[in-house]
């Protein structure tokens, strides 16, 4: 690898810490400059002189564009720099997976709020008022917004490719396969946002030699400083990133935002850029989880023993493709549930259409078909008389089986035994609902009854999903461990290119490194390319994967102290070397310590650490793909008003298996905050689209939970080691996303007694008054319902 | 237009102000104190809470000129160098910072939540937290630091 020239800025200071060991709760080392306002995110970037940029959008979901003039905008005092296509020095699409999506849009734009044009300015007002002065020339035309719709063959392309941007189709056992008891349903999840509090920002310094530092806000650094470089015709290694304060990602930092725009505004302008979306812009400017309709048939025998599940699944993938071919497999594979299914027959598609892009987000793929086969295992046992747990218990996968996608399901597979604790955990306590303080009733103060209405709901769930990128995706990370002596102490630092975006990667990386070397200062370096790769901060892989990375380095240093020792000392020990409290032991004699040991010199090891190796899918959907795989179920229990549709979540909960506990603080924080965004999804969040427009676009309209609507989270957390990842761990960060959607919605149906096919579940469909309102003649002296009010849904 | 108000305990202004501009960017991009967070900027998630003649604020809702010869303090504003606020020590403490993007706006509310109630009931906190937003949390954990910050008022520390 090429040696990297410095950052031209300076980089925050690094505070080392004593984190503790792996299985300890130990505060964040960030925690104090985050808590005293210090900390600095992305959006609190800024040098001398810089600049700031500013995004012209598309206002249409579909058109061509016969002309850009940016000639005004050019000539407005206090501007620097105006873009367009045609300045995109290199590539001009890019895309992780597949690269069709423009920098900047030329001919054609595909969804509302599509880049067309950036502006450098010297007031972030300036640079919006020079967007309103480029003037772009469109042809509108009908935006194609339905998946079924796109999926026609008369319906016209929208890529070369054509409409279909994926399919996976499984084929398990006999797929004609019949059964006794049959139930079928049509199910559909809304697009939900990631809505991470921090907006897209970064900041981009040209170093003046015809390259850019680029301080940003990312799930993955490499994946991005790659595209970068290649959409900017240079060289990786003149493209050089810094992981800047992220607040949050759940997945909508995986693609590209602002970053190529402010790299090329930087070089073009000669001065450093900074870029930050504000919050109506972020739902424009990252892609969000994927809505999806799914028609599902499961077929039983008499004693509810699963026959086949058939399911076809059609996922609106928006207009370009992001990371929907890894949803689309995703989900394919785990559409059947943590079941042992013999026979299965899976479609499922991925669609171009107008609407926004559509990517990662928290349980990927997962989440979407959870909620269907999770209603369906109801709805049968409903059909069959029997306790929904006990068939689920009946049916749950065990090692040794095999899923519908053909590969063995590895020990430890607890599906049994977490549902069987879920359901054995003490419910919460009644309380008598009548007289109770009105805060505390579906709806809080907005209730306008005295809970009348109120009905209790209990609904169980269990979902499960892979950790990690699969079907063949060579996953690795690298990690580099120095070990030294700093004022007659011995410290570690720790340099991984691994992505902290909330989830306590740092903290867990210095407790292994203090774990494996028994040294109590660790320092944690900033996250940046001038190391090789970590991967994406996504899939619940970090943990795991870098985790592993910063072991297997540990490991090496430990192996070249022990080396010195037996150079120095000789290998007549009595006893094993180990490595404790900053010295190394025999036994537990003393042989020396580390800063004697070190003084003329430290010792660094970087590595490269992989999972097992996955496999890609067949023609008939069998492969070994995944290499991990995680559990989790939950039990809800509500109350509704059925009066006015208004719910409280009592409490939630969930037991998982979690391999190994490594920060029990954090792993709660992860599965507490995991659940909301699960809830998040029953109740309330969904991107509302209309004509391909978002119609929501702010925290007024897309409604996140707040801590009125968070009940506490009850958790039993399993230790089941998995044989093959370092310490047993398994990631943890997405199951507690998964079935709790499910488990919620079925403790509404529980209560209420109505279908609930789809979420977020609305008020009107608790309250049983969906659909369209009677439209009457207006009465004498009235105006009349305005006709617009009465189409739109609320 | 030329704005001077007390940021902290300290006289500031700042130069050049545009009509337009909120406090939040003012303080942000002009007073160097980049702690109070931009997370939605029209009042609905918290993250730039302040006070302002003591009272708290969406410093994003308040406008440059609302604040002229106003007494602003911020996050920045409620430890001094070396010593942290026992709420900004129990969200640490307790687990409630991840991201840490609503841990600004959350110590400021927290803290004029018990500036006004010393011993505040769950459904108090909650109420009293409503308005701001965490992605990550899921909020037991700010629940747990605020009785935490609580309890260590209650014992004088
Ligand atoms: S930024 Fe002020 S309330 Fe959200
Ligand atoms: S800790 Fe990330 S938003 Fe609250």
């Amino acid at each position: 690898m090429k040696a990297e020239s410095a950052p031209t800025r300076e980089r925050p200071k690094i505070l080392p810490s004593n984190p503790g060991k792996i299985g300890e709760s130990r505060p964040r080392a960030d925690g104090v400059p985050k808590v005293r306002g210090e900390f600095e995110y992305s959006s609190d970037l800024r040098v001398d002189g810089m600049l700031w940029g500013a995004t012209l959008r598309s206002p249409h979901p579909h058109a061509n564009i016969w002309s850009i003039d940016t000639a005004e905008a050019e000539d407005m005092p206090g501007v620097y720099s105006v873009l367009t296509h045609e300045d995109v020095p290199g590539r001009k699409v890019y895309g992780m997976e597949v690269p069709d999506q423009p920098v900047l849009a030329w001919e054609h734009v595909r969804y509302e709020g599509e880049p067309i044009a950036v502006v450098a300015a010297d007031h972030p007002e300036t640079a919006r008022r020079a967007l309103e002065k480029i003037a772009v020339d469109y042809e509108i035309l009908d935006p194609i917004t339905d998946p079924a719709e796109a999926l026609r063959e008369d319906t016209p392309k929208l890529h070369l490719s054509g409409n279909v941007l994926k399919e996976v189709h499984i084929k398990h056992g006999d797929v004609e396969a019949t059964a006794d008891v049959v139930v079928s349903g049509e199910y559909e999840v809304g697009m939900q946002d990631q809505a991470f509090l921090g907006p897209e920002s970064g900041m981009a310094v040209p170093d003046g030699r015809g390259g850019v530092d680029l301080f940003i806000s990312t799930q993955w650094l490499h994946i991005d400083r790659d595209q970068i470089a290649e959409s900017l015709d240079l060289p990786p290694e003149d493209v050089r990133l810094t992981l800047s304060g992220v607040g949050g990602a759940f997945g909508g930092r995986e693609d590209l935002s602002m970053q190529i725009h402010s790299c090329m505004l930087a070089l073009d302008a000669g001065r450093p850029v900074k870029m930050m979306y504000n919050r109506e812009e972020s739902f424009y400017g990252h892609v969000h989880r994927h809505p999806c309709k799914m028609e599902y048939e499961h077929g039983a025998d008499r004693e509810g023993n699963l026959v086949y599940v058939k399911a076809r699944l059609v996922f609106d993938g928006g207009a370009y493709a992001s990371s929907s071919n890894a949803v689309c497999l995703n989900a394919g594979t785990f559409a059947c549930g943590p079941y042992d299914v013999p026979n299965a027959r899976i479609d499922s598609y991925m669609l171009y259409t107008n609407n926004p892009p559509c990517g990662a987000m928290r349980g990927f793929g997962a989440v979407q078909v959870c909620f269907a086969h999770e209603t369906q295992m109801d709805k049968l046992a409903n059909k069959l008389g029997m306790n929904p747990v006990e068939l689920r218990l009946k049916n749950a996968m065990k090692p040794g089986d095999k899923f519908p996608f053909g590969q063995t399901v590895p020990e430890p597979a607890p599906v049994a035994e977490i549902l069987e604790r879920v359901e054995n955990m003490p419910m919460p306590e009644e309380e008598e609902i009548i007289g109770r303080d009105l805060r505390r009733l579906p709806g809080g103060v907005s209730n306008v009854t005295r809970g009348e209405g109120v009905k209790r709901g209990v609904g169980y769930a269990v979902g499960y999903k892979n950790i990690g990128f699969s079907a063949g995706f060579d996953d690795y990370s690298t990690a580099s461990i120095a070990l030294s002596v700093e004022d007659g102490e011995p410290i570690i630092y720790v340099h991984t290119a691994a992505a902290e975006v909330g989830q306590g990667g740092v903290t867990l990386q210095a407790q292994i490194s203090r774990t494996e070397l028994g040294v109590e200062n660790v320092a944690v370096l900033p996250a940046d390319t001038r190391i090789g790769s970590a991967g994406s901060t996504s899939a619940s892989r970090q943990s795991y994967v870098t985790g592993g990375a910063v072991k297997m380095a540990c490991e090496a240093v430990r192996g070249k102290v022990f080396e010195r020792v037996r150079e120095e000392f000789g290998d007549e020990f009595g006893g094993e070397l180990s490595m404790e409290d900053g010295s190394v032991l025999a036994g537990n004699r003393r042989i020396v310590a580390l800063a004697e040991l070190l003084e003329n010199g430290g010792i660094e090891e970087t590595v490269v650490y992989r999972h097992k190796p996955t496999y890609p899918l067949d023609e008939n959907g069998q492969g070994d793909a995944h290499f991990q795989f995680a559990f989790a179920a939950h039990r809800a229990v509500v109350e509704v008003d059925e009066e006015l549709g208004l719910v409280r979540v009592v409490e939630i909960a969930t037991a998982q298996d979690v391999g190994k506990i490594m920060n029990p603080q954090s792993l709660e924080g992860q599965i507490q905050g995991g659940v909301a965004q699960g809830l998040g999804l029953a109740l309330l969040e969904e991107i509302q689209m209309k004509d391909g427009k978002v119609q929501n676009a702010s925290f007024t309209d897309y409604l996140l939970p707040t801590i009125l609507d968070m009940p506490p989270v009850r958790m039993e957390v399993l230790e089941l080691a998995d044989p093959d990842s370092p310490y047993g761990l398994k990631g943890v960060g997405e199951p507690p996303t998964i079935s709790s959607t499910p488990a919620i919605v079925a403790a509404l149906r529980d209560a209420t007694g109505r279908e609930l096919n789809r979420v977020p579940v609305k008020p009107e469909q608790l309250a049983g008054i969906e659909g369209e309102p009677i439209r009457r003649a207006p009465q004498p002296g009235s105006r009349g319902p305005v006709a617009d009010d009465l189409g739109s849904e609320a | 237009m030329k704005l001077e108000c007390k940021v902290n305990g300290e006289n500031r202004e700042a130069d050049g102000v545009r009509e337009g501009e909120s406090l939040l960017y003012i303080l942000r991009e002009r007073l160097d104190l980049p702690g109070s967070k931009n997370a939605c900027e029209q009042g609905e998630c918290g993250s730039c809470s302040v006070y302002m003649d003591g009272m708290l604020v969406c410093s994003c809702l308040v406008l440059a000129g609302q604040a002229e010869g106003r007494e602003i303090v911020t996050v920045e504003g409620l430890a001094d160098e070396n010593e942290l606020h026992p709420v900004q020590k129990s969200f640490i403490e307790a687990g409630a910072v991840q991201c840490g993007f609503c841990t600004p706006g959350l110590i400021v509310a927290t803290h004029d939540l018990l500036e006004r109630n010393a011993k505040p009931s769950d459904v108090e906190i909650r109420e009293a937290l409503a308005g701001n937003l965490c992605r990550c949390t899921g909020y037991e954990k700010i629940l747990d630091a605020v009785k935490l910050a609580a309890a260590k008022n209650g014992n004088g520390a």
